[in-house]
């Protein structure tokens, strides 16, 4: 359904809420940090058969929507996904930490989905969820993008703001503190509304053993492509619009130096400032 | 080609990233480059846009786009994108350009690339070159179909008066109601003091490595001895331990010195796009793993306040001598 004509789930004269809040987090699944990162030569993709993980910047977001939950603003957190199969098990780390459940779209058809493709389909499962705040974490730790709400916001047709560093949900408004190159905006947006939210925003919680416990007996739907009515041209390499032409090897760097433990530190680094002309 | 350079303003001034790109787009042999020019009480920055390059400057002129918010952005910029028929859209990254960036490719279904650090016009074929993997791989990027759109890495090109001029051209302004939901309760004033971090042929820049806000004078002091100016982390900005004024990095400052010290901070790639083009990079961090040795012409593991304090009396006793 259309989701510009979508109600907030508030009514402005009540002080109780009426129905319920559905607060979407939108995560990736990314090869983990710790894993060595690569590049296929032949597909030109990132080697993603390595071990994979929620994106780290992903993790704020679900802890801003718990927080939200457990403050009363919300009644419901729903992780939303586009990725492969495996992913739900990086997923689960999220379902311990106290979301309520899984939306995972897996289709090798959406492999190597670029902006245009893979905004598409997560805008698909986030119509057909229907939620009040649909809330991003402030980069993919993989391709250091740093724009897809921008994209679903508006194929949704709904107002986004990022870099949030504070966030408070009150009377079907979204209030938000965030972070420019000038310096603290606030901003206010009605809902539905699709926030990102700054790594700075709150520092995430451990999932608990009984969270850990928990989250496999948690709802994971995973939806292939035509399940969610996506048209095949529009996922994949058939429905992005970049694409990635050649490896290059970087600039040769310089002679980097590096000491470790020297006790003549500054010494050195005042015979190399001097060396550099710059003493 | 038909380029169009998105013109980034504040505080009644062209942005330095924008013009950057403009400069950029002009070298690439585009004789009908264009600017657009969106916001409220604009118009007279146009004239600037000429000096770098632009044959024309669109203006959108609505008390709507006074506040800097991206959606009614998407709004104009696609319109004007299909009316005149513009295959190639440039942005000087920032917070307002990559959000508005976004919605436009949405909006047009058109490829968006991102942190690209350069543009060639290989005979007639645009292509980016992004580095990515922490700048370990650098990859050629393309676009399967047009309009094309791009997000350039901050510093990434110079701007480069030319002395020409512009024709300035008002366009209609036609907005949706969901691109005015979102409403700016208060606009961020910038608090300078000081001389600009981006004049500074020295910046001595601290981080969470410093431990605390007092450590910051350790920096200072440095940073004086140097005749520098001082920077900060959005990590320690966020703390409330430094000024935002000082803030190197994606939502801050973009800084490019003769020389770089960085006290006490690990790397991200948000505090690198900040300061990566400086000439010499020197690092004191006390994890020898953090990403900032990967970048740093001269890293030093160890603690930095044995080592600055250190440092200064050195600096001192030598420029004195």
């Amino acid at each position: 359904m259309s989701s510009g004509a979508f109600v907030p789930n508030f009514t402005r004269d009540a002080t109780v809420r009426v129905l319920h809040v559905k607060i979407a987090v939108c995560v990736k699944y990314v090869p983990d940090a710790a894993a060595p990162k690569r590049i296929d030569p032949q597909t030109k993709r990132l080697d993603r058969s390595v071990e994979g993980a929620l994106n780290p910047f992903d993790v704020h977001a679900v802890e801003e929507a718990l927080r939200l939950k457990e403050g009363g603003a919300g009644d419901e957190v729903v992780l939303v996904s586009l990725g492969p199969q495996k992913a739900l098990e990086a997923l689960r780390r999220a379902l311990a930490m106290g979301a309520d459940r899984v939306v995972l779209v897996a289709d090798e058809a959406a492999g190597g989905s670029d902006l245009v493709a893979t905004s598409y389909a997560l805008a698909r499962a986030l119509e057909r969820e229907e939620a009040d705040l649909v809330l991003f974490g402030q980069q993919a730790s993989d391709a250091d993008g740093a724009v897809m709400w921008a994209a679903v916001a508006d194929r949704l047709r709904r107002p986004v703001v990022s870099q949030a560093a504070e966030l408070t949900l009150n009377d079907g408004k979204v209030r938000v503190k965030r972070q420019t190159e000038f310096g603290y905006d606030v901003i206010e947006a009605p809902l539905p509304a699709v926030v990102a939210v700054s790594d700075a925003i709150n520092e995430p919680r451990y999932p608990s053993l009984k969270g850990i416990m928990g989250a496999k007996s948690k709802p994971q739907e995973v939806l292939s492509a035509s399940d969610l009515g996506l048209e095949a041209d529009r996922v994949g390499d058939a429905g992005s619009r970049t694409s990635v032409e050649a490896l290059v090897d970087p600039p040769a760097r310089g002679d980097a130096r590096k000491l470790e433990d020297d006790p003549n530190a500054a010494q050195a680094i005042v015979e190399f400032l001097a060396e550099k002309k710059l003493l | 080609m038909s380029t169009l350079v998105f013109l980034e303003h504040h505080g009644n001034e062209l942005q330095k990233g924008s013009l950057g790109v403009l400069s950029k787009a002009a070298s690439l042999g585009d004789d009908d480059l264009a600017g657009v020019l969106i916001g409220s009480g604009v118009r007279e920055l146009a004239s600037e846009a000429g000096k770098f390059g632009a044959a024309r400057v669109y203006v959108a002129d609505d008390p709507r786009l006074e506040a800097p918010l991206p959606q009614p952005r998407v709004d104009v910029l696609a319109r004007l994108v299909q009316e005149r028929g513009v295959d190639t859209v440039l942005f000087a990254a920032s917070v307002l350009s990559a959000d508005s960036a976004a919605g436009l490719a949405a909006r047009l279904e058109a490829g968006l690339n991102w942190d690209l650090v350069d543009l060639v016009n290989d005979g007639g074929r645009l292509v980016g070159k992004r580095a990515v993997l922490g700048d370990s791989v650098y990859v050629d990027v393309g676009w399967t179909s047009e309009p094309r759109l791009a997000l350039i890495r901050s510093g990434s090109f110079e701007p480069n008066a030319t002395g020409g001029s512009a024709e300035t051209e008002d366009i209609k302004v036609e907005l949706e109601d969901f691109s005015l939901a979102a409403t700016m309760v208060e606009q961020a004033h910038e608090e300078r003091e000081g001389p600009a971090i981006e004049d500074a042929e020295v910046v001595v820049a601290g981080g969470r490595g410093l431990g605390g806000p007092e450590n910051f004078a350790l920096v200072e002091e440095l940073a004086k001895a140097l005749g520098g100016a001082v920077g900060a982390t959005r990590a320690v900005v966020d703390a409330g331990w430094y000024p935002y004024a000082t803030q190197i990095g994606q939502t801050g400052r973009t800084v490019s010195p003769k020389l770089y010290i960085a006290c006490g901070i690990s790397g991200a790639i948000q505090h690198k796009v900040g300061m990566q083009s400086s000439g010499v990079i020197v690092a004191i961090n006390k994890d020898p793993n953090a990403p900032i040795f990967e970048f740093a012409d001269l890293g030093v593991v160890g603690d930095l306040h044995e080592i600055v304090p250190k440092l200064t009396e050195l600096v001192q006793a030598r420029r004195s001598g």
